[in-house]
Parts: structure tokens; sequence; C-alpha cells
């Protein structure tokens, strides 16, 4: 149905106008607006920001053609602080009007910027058709598993039993895994990448944006004020390297330096000592795959309790986007017509096919 | 030619009743297109039910269409039926009610079963307990005459009695003396792959005429004059029809790609269904997974500089409340197209209201003001998306077109408007620094408003040079920045409504229809109300009782001229099918006491029943203005 080459290199932003060659290209501070940030200190909002900054200067686009679209909550405030285009727009529905901005325009490269609760409870609707969809977006899920602006209620992200001032007895909610979630919707990528990891998450916004579809990055991020230390396993060195699972596209999928992922007798996944590990069973990542459910798979290796933690790309499949489809129906329909509508098909449409004429 | 004699009528008001699956509103729509080509004036009016298929044969079940049609201007669908089609028990109870007496009754006996007569509560068939004496019977073996009329065709009994609609449809062409050509067109172009089930219709239609033509039971035909018209090319067009060219159209003249972002709901849906098939017109048709996403897709649109629109009902509108107001502080071009039903709630789907226009007025979080605009005819309705298109962008806010499902699927011939006399649209969008900061370097200023419209630039992304953040959060006066001062907020939140307010400055006075000048009572409408207020005023004038008639088509800002006109009239009736809710407005702005006379039967006013109250006004006036 539509001709465009998904394969290609940079496919994410085609379309958009990119700076000529030589032109020089966007710097760090270009990108940074002149708003002061007014994150909570030790936030992990900033260093999610400076690596945006750093890293689309990579993409050679022009400034005027990017846009952040956000909802309500601490991360929402990202396009303030973007010498771009944006949106500060209400809580939970930045996907549905980045649709809108992304389906009627084609050139500008729609980053959505969300939290836990802005994309996962008010906006949960909105976030699964985007992904189903494959609007050509790049969804920034920030995850501090805690409602922030509101100072600090259990979010759909917080583990069972939280204690929260909205739950002092504790949570009776079970959480959602954004990634699983983002699976089940057969989103065409699918990523989990951390704020402090500023090598790692730079690497996934890279491969995020060469993506044509919705791209959904769930950046695990620090609140230090109501939710401080959620990740904390993970910024220990040797913590982080006995829970982290590397998925890395066609590698055996490791866990640390001495661990494998490989499937029991009936297909379920277990974390495996290396040695003497029988190779036929170990799983070798396929971001590629198009069915999803051994990515799914995967994404329950994660648990509460945080002793298995997959961390990179789970997926990144190419398939049409919702609005390379729409366009290819309209000029398909116009192209066959001859070009755009004159008044005299306008006119032809108003008259139809059941006239009469009354005499003056 | 008919070989029996041939009556003059001025009108005739025909209902078609019958199961939801017994194929009425087909044969509805086939006589309206028949009637229209003769060049009788019409309207029509479907009533169905909100069940796609409820309980064959039961009341719940009964889908109907009715037509006026006439030698003059027809306003109404009409009070009464003169002639009522009933295709079943069900059919005939729930209808019979609303039937003057001497009205003509076409019956089809063939389904006045026991089993059938006791879904409804007959104990005995009405056809034949005399019960029915006060009203010209005919009662037709419709199912087996078709059935008789198909003996030849290698068909099911079940596909032959599918015809019996064309055979009543032949039956009532041939009483009226309607040509039943444009039909049997139809009925090519929908059944062209089905040969047989083609030729079974057409076979059906002309036995229906024949038998009209060769039975005793019909002793004359009938024929009405074609109505005096204004001059030009006619079709018949339903509302959620035009409203959906409407949009179209001012996209075309604008230049503006139509961006729709809509979620299926009676009765608006037919709009997405119409703007979908367009895209020959370059129309973005996004059916999304919510109200809110309806509305929030448009609004993204917008913001791209497409022409942002979505369209749906009153529980639509409720789920788009937050959205809206987001609009409204993002000042960018909105149409919100709300066709009214029956509420509360889920309330009546499938029957028309008025009762949104508080919602629309005041209907979201803080003081959120919009524009609203009421079509008052189906054709109208197509007149009514272009102005609010022309609105939306010259004011860059969102604007409510208040349609109702009464217009939606109501019809009338429609004088197809000339393209080339449409106006254009000019679109303005901003490419350079607009201001000049303190050092005298040239500035964009995202709400550095025009002074005349106090409409803010419309900067599309992609604008180099421009970059700027717009959002939900209170913007600073001229910059846009985020702004928590006090004293700006309360300028904002006046500036948003002085840009409302000042919309009236461009707006016609209303115009009041006061032929002797003298009378001493007006009667205000909105919206869907005008055929029923001016066939009424016809009524009582034709008493020699002056009474003056307005009808506005702008309830947000009103006309400059309507303060002045409602002081001019001892008394103002504001008919509603709603409790009251124009007359609220009214009262609150103007204080002057409007007398408010209110319906909600989901069903339009009769105009029998707006004359007597246009009577009963005028009798108890002061004496001074009679």
């Amino acid at each position: 149905m539509t001709t465009i080459d998904l394969g290609m290199p940079g496919a994410g932003t085609f379309g958009v106008p990119h700076l000529h060659e030589d032109e020089a290209p966007l710097n760090k501070k270009e990108l940074a607006s002149d708003m002061e940030p007014r994150w909570c200190a030790g936030c992990g909002d900033y260093s999610i920001l400076a690596a945006v900054q750093g890293f689309l200067p990579e993409l050679g686009l022009k400034r005027e053609n990017i846009v952040f679209v956000s909802g309500i909550g601490c991360s929402s405030r990202f396009p303030f602080y973007m010498n771009t285009y944006g949106v500060h727009s209400i809580h939970g529905r930045a996907p549905a009007i980045a649709t809108g901005l992304a389906t009627a325009r084609q050139d500008l490269s729609v980053w959505v910027v969300t939290g836990d609760g802005d994309a996962l409870s008010i906006g949960g609707n909105h976030l699964i058709h985007a992904m189903r969809r494959n609007v050509n977006l790049k969804i920034l899920l920030f995850n501090n598993k805690i409602y922030g602006l509101t100072k600090g209620q259990y979010s759909p992200t917080s583990e069972f039993g939280k204690v929260t001032k909205s739950s002092p007895y504790g949570s009776v909610d079970r959480p959602f895994n954004p990634v699983s979630l983002a699976l089940g919707s057969e989103a065409t990528f699918v990523a989990r990448t951390m704020d402090t990891d500023r090598k790692h998450l730079t690497s996934v916004l890279r491969a995020a944006a060469e993506h044509r579809g919705t791209a959904l990055v769930e950046i695990y991020q620090n609140c230090p004020i109501f939710n401080d230390g959620a990740y904390e396993l993970l910024k220990d060195r040797d913590e982080a390297e006995a829970r982290v699972v590397h998925l890395e596209d066609g590698q055996p999928v490791r866990v640390g330096t001495d661990k494998l992922v490989a499937r029991g007798d009936a297909g379920e996944l277990m974390v495996v000592d290396a040695e003497g590990a029988d190779m036929s069973r170990v799983v070798v990542h396929d971001a590629g795959a198009d069915d999803p459910s051994m990515a799914f798979q995967l994404s329950r290796l994660d648990d509460p309790t945080m002793a298995h933690i997959p961390m990179g790309i789970f997926r990144n499949v190419a398939q049409p986007t919702y609005e390379d489809l729409v366009h290819a129906q309209i000029d398909g329909v116009v192209n066959a017509a001859g070009g755009s509508a004159t008044d005299a098909d306008l006119g032809a449409l108003l008259m139809g096919n059941d006239t009469w004429t009354v005499a003056d | 030619m008919s070989i029996k004699p041939v009556e003059s009528l001025d009108s005739v008001v025909i209902r078609f009743a019958g199961d939801s699956g017994d194929g009425m509103q087909l044969t509805g729509d086939r006589f309206t297109s028949e009637t229209a080509a003769l060049g009788n004036d019409l309207s029509t009016l479907p009533n169905y039910p909100a069940e796609i298929r409820a309980p064959q044969g039961t009341l719940l079940g009964v889908s109907s269409f009715q037509l006026h049609f006439a030698d003059h201007h027809v306003l109404t669908p009409g009070d009464a039926p003169d002639v009522l089609v009933a295709m079943n028990p069900a059919a005939l109870k729930a209808n019979l009610g609303d039937l003057p007496r001497g009205a003509t009754i076409i019956v089809n006996t063939d389904e006045f079963t026991k089993r059938n007569l006791a879904k409804v509560g007959y104990a005995v068939s009405p056809v034949e307990d005399g019960s029915l004496e006060s009203y010209h019977l005919h009662p037709l073996r419709l199912t087996s005459l078709t059935v008789d009329a198909l003996a030849d065709f290698d068909l099911s009994r079940k596909d032959k009695e599918r015809s019996k609609n064309m055979f009543a449809l032949g039956l009532l062409s041939w009483l009226y003396t309607r040509p039943t050509t444009g039909t049997e067109q139809f009925l090519k172009n929908k059944f062209g792959s089905k040969p047989d089930i083609l030729e079974a219709n057409l076979a059906a239609l002309n036995a229906g005429f024949n038998y009209g033509e060769t039975t005793e039971d019909f002793a004359v035909t009938y024929e009405i004059a074609p109505a005096k018209m204004q001059g030009g090319a006619y079709r018949n067009i339903v509302g959620n029809t035009a409203l959906a060219y409407g949009l179209v159209a001012a996209a075309h003249r604008s230049g503006l790609q139509l961006a729709m972002g809509a979620y299926p709901i009676t009765p608006a849906t037919d709009i997405l269904h119409v703007l979908a098939k367009l895209k020959r017109f370059g129309v973005i048709t996004m059916q999304v997974e919510d109200e809110i996403a309806g509305v929030g897709t448009a609004i993204g649109a917008s913001y791209g500089g497409a022409l942002g629109v979505t369209a749906t009902s009153g529980p639509g509108v409720a789920l788009k409340s937050e959205a809206i107001g987001l609009a409204v502080m993002l000042e960018l071009p909105l149409v919100i197209v709300d066709v009214q039903r029956g509420g509360p709630s889920t309330g009546l789907p499938t029957k028309t209201e008025q009762s949104d226009l508080l919602q629309a007025m005041y209907g979201r979080n803080g003081e959120s003001p919009c524009a609203i605009i009421a079509p008052q005819s189906p054709g109208d309705c197509f007149n009514a998306a272009f102005e609010a298109v022309e609105m939306a962008t010259t004011y860059r806010t969102p604007v409510f077109v208040l349609s109702d499902g009464y217009l939606a699927n109501g019809s009338e011939p429609w004088l197809i408007p000339d393209v080339a006399k449409l106006p254009q649209i000019d679109i303005d969008f901003t490419t350079e620094p607009n201001d000049v900061d303190a050092n005298g370097e040239p500035v964009f200023h995202p709400y550095l408003r025009d002074p005349e419209t106090l409409a803010r630039p419309w900067t599309l992304p992609g604008t180099a040079g421009l970059e700027h953040v717009i959002g939900g959060i209170e913007k600073a006066d001229i910059t846009g920045a985020l702004s928590y001062d006090p004293n700006n907020h309360d300028k904002m939140v006046r500036l948003r409504q002085a840009k409302i307010d000042g919309i009236a400055k461009s707006l016609p006075d209303l115009l009041v229809d006061d032929p002797s000048g003298d009378a001493g009572v007006l009667i205000l409408g909105w919206g869907s109300t005008y055929g029923p207020i001016a066939e009424a005023v016809r009524l009582v004038r034709k008493d020699g009782i002056n009474v003056a008639q307005a009808h506005l088509r702008h309830l947000n800002p009103f006309p400059p001229n309507l303060g002045e006109v409602l002081a001019r009239y001892e008394r103002v009736i504001v008919p509603e099918m709603n409790l009251g809710q124009l007359s609220i407005l009214l009262r609150a702005k103007y204080l002057v006491d409007v007398e408010s006379y209110t319906q909600v039967r989901g069903l339009p006013f009769t105009s029998i029943e707006l004359a007597a109250v246009l009577s009963k006004a005028t009798a108890n006036l002061s004496g001074a203005t009679r």
C-alpha cells in the first residue's frame, strides 16, 4: 500500500527537512530554551533533558521542524525547556494531540514526553491506540513509579503494597509493566533505559529516532522527593550487573557476566548459569521478530523485587505508519483524479446524482 | 395517464411505518426523490428505534418515515399524516394516535396474524372490529400480492417478501402520480450485481403501480402541482450531509486541509461517513479511540495548520469538554459539531432535542467562552458549517455548530449553491516576527493580538525563528510566557471573553418578520424549531392575528440588535425543545421576561401546537398592540 522504504537509515525522520550539509549542526545550547528548568534538585528529569538536548543535533533536523508535545505532570514540563515548537497540553492527551499533528504534518519530528501517571492512568487509552496505529511518534515515558506533581500518591507502576499518602495501608493495585503493555499493543519499537545511564539512554533514543513508527521508550527515572531510591539497585554497579538483562540484537540474552536467559521445558524463560548452559535453549535476542511473543516473555522477567531487569530494545520492526497509510489513500484518490480538487469538483459534489431544475 | 379520475391537492403528509427491517426508510427516501423530481416543495422526518433490530413485530421495533409535500413552501414534515402506510399491527398501533379522523390508512393485512396482533396487545384485529371506521381504511394483502407478482421468479419466498416495500412504493407512486423512473434507476445502481433481486424489485414496484390502476380499492388518484420555488438546480439533502459538505466547501475555499477526529455516535456519525469518502478533497478522517481523542487529534491538526474538526452528540461534548477548554486557551481554530439528541446521559439517542445549548455555552471549567452557531433547516447546515469555519479561522477560537437529530436526518430540497459565489476564506499564517523587543530587535509574540478581532497569530511548527511553546497554563498577555500573575490572569480571562463578544460586530442584525408592523407578540426561536415556528406563524396570520417572528442563528455572541428587538415587543415567546435554556440566557443578558414554551418529547414541535400558543398569547395582550 505504501511505497516508503521502511528499512532505510534515518527512516524515522524521512520527509522532515534537514539542515543543509554546509549549515552548522544544532548544538545543545541552541536547543535549550531560556527558561530555567524548575524540577526538584536531583530529579532524574534533568539528566534526560540533557541527554535529549545532547543527542538531538545528531539527527541533522531543522530546529523548527521538531515538536515536543506533553500532557500534565513533572515530566510534561519538558517542552518549556526545549527551544523547539511545543505544546504543554492536558492530562493524558498528548498522544492524541500528537497523532493529529503528525497526521496533518509529516514534515515534523514529533516527540511525546509523558510520565507513568499521564501515560498509563488518565491517558492509557490514547497511549495504547497510538501504539497499535503506529503513528510516527517518539514517546518518552518517564517512569518514577509515583505521582510527583500532586505530591506523592501511588501510580499505575507503583509496586503492590506501596505506602503513600493515598495508600496509607499499602496500595492494593497491581502495577502495569509499561513494556509488556506496549508489546501487548504491538508497538513497533519498544525499549527500556535509565536516566542515569547516559550512554545507554542516548543509544536507545537514537534508535527510537531512526525508527519510523511509534517508539515507546520507558525511562526509569528517579523522583528524589516522593519515591527516592526506586532504582537504587540499578545505580550500584555490582547490583546492576547482577540484575540487568542485556537485550542486544542478535546476541544471547545475558544477565550480568555469568548468566544467560534460556527456555525451560514448558517454554518458560529462566535465568541459568552460562557455564554448562544448553546453548540450544539459550534465547538469542531478535528485536526484529515480527511476532512480539518472545519480546513479551522477556519483559515478564521483570518482577517487583527487580531480580532481573531487561534493558534495551525489546522490539524494533518495520511496519507502515498510520499517517503514511492515511496520506497514501488520499494521494491515491487525488492523483487518480488528476490533482487537487477544483471548483468544478466541488460543484459536482454539491450537485450529487439526483437533481432537478426549477425555472426562474 | 391514469384512467381513473384525478383530484388536485395542495399538500399531503404521508407516513410510511413498519418493522425496522421492512425497509421503510428506503421507501420514504425513494418517494421523496420522486416527489422532489416533480417540483413539489417538501420536508421529511425519519423516526427510527435506537435498536438496530428490535424484536420483530413489537412497538419498540417500529420505524417510520414521514414526508410532507406541497404546491407551496413547506416548512415542516407535517404535524399529522394524511396517509399512514402500516406494514404490521405494531406500525398501526404506534402511529394511529397521530392520525386525524378521516385520514387514509393502508395496512398490510398479511401481517395481521394472531401472533402479531397479540404482540402489541390487540385481542381482535382492528381492521375487522370496526374500530377504524372513521378512517379511510385500505386493507391490502401486500405481502401475498408481492409474492404473487413474483411467482415466476426463482427466488425463495423470503426474498420475494422482501420486495413488499417496493410494491407499497409503486402503489403510493400511482396514488399520487409520481414517476417511478428515478426509483428504477436507483434500483439498477443498487442491485446491478444481483440481477434476479433487481428484476424482482422492479417487478414488485410495477405490480404495485398497476395494482392501483386496476383495483377497485382506490377510486381516484391525486396530483399535487409543483411549488413556486426560487429558480435553480435543486437536490434533496439531509442535514448531516449538508453539514459535511459545508465543512469541505469551507476547507476548499480557505485552502486548508480538513482534518476530522471523531468517534462514532448517533446521530452525528453520518458526518464522519460522508467525510471519510471525500479523499478527493484531501479530507483526513481519523476514527479514533474515544471522544477525547476525537477533539485531541483535531486540536493537534489545527496546531499543525489544518482545519481541525470534530463531530459528536451531547455525551461526546461532555467528554471533550476539557480539551475544548484547552483549545480556548491555545486560541486555535476548531469546529465542534454537536448533533444534539435527547439527554441526559444516553437519553434518547435517535431522537431530537435542543438541550446542549448551555453545555456549549458553559460546559467547561473556568471562564471558557466559545462561539455558537445553530442551523435552522437541513440545507442550512451547509451555511452554518461554512460560517463556523470562517469564524474559527478568523478569531482563532473553537466554534460550536449546534445541529440536532431532526436536522441531521431530516431532508428538504436544497438550492445547490454556486461554488463561484462561495466567499473566499483568507488564512493569514504568521511567518515573521510581529513585534520588537526593548532593544528594538524584531521578536515574535504568540499572544500579540490583532487589534480588530483580538485573534492571536496562527503560527505553524516548521516556521523558522518563531519557535515557541503553547499550552493550557495561563499565558502572559502578548508574550505567551507562563504566567501565574493575578492581574495578568484577570486580563487574559477578560480578553478571551472580549474576543468572543467582539464577534458580534461582524454579525448581521437579527431580522424580524413583522409584516403588519404592529404585532405585540414576538416568537423567537433558534436552530431546528424554525420550520414549526414559521408554519405556526403562517397559520395564525391566516386568522388575521399579527405576530412577529425572529430566529436566532448566532447564540454566542448574540446579534448586536437583539436587546433592542426584545424590548420592542410586549410579549416574547421562546419555544425550545429543552426546559428553557435560551430563555435563561436572554433573561440573564437583557433582563427581559421572555415566556418560555418547552417540550422534550424527542420530536419536533407541531405547528398546530405553536399556533395555539401564539393565539393565546395575542389574546392576552394589554390591548395597545393586537
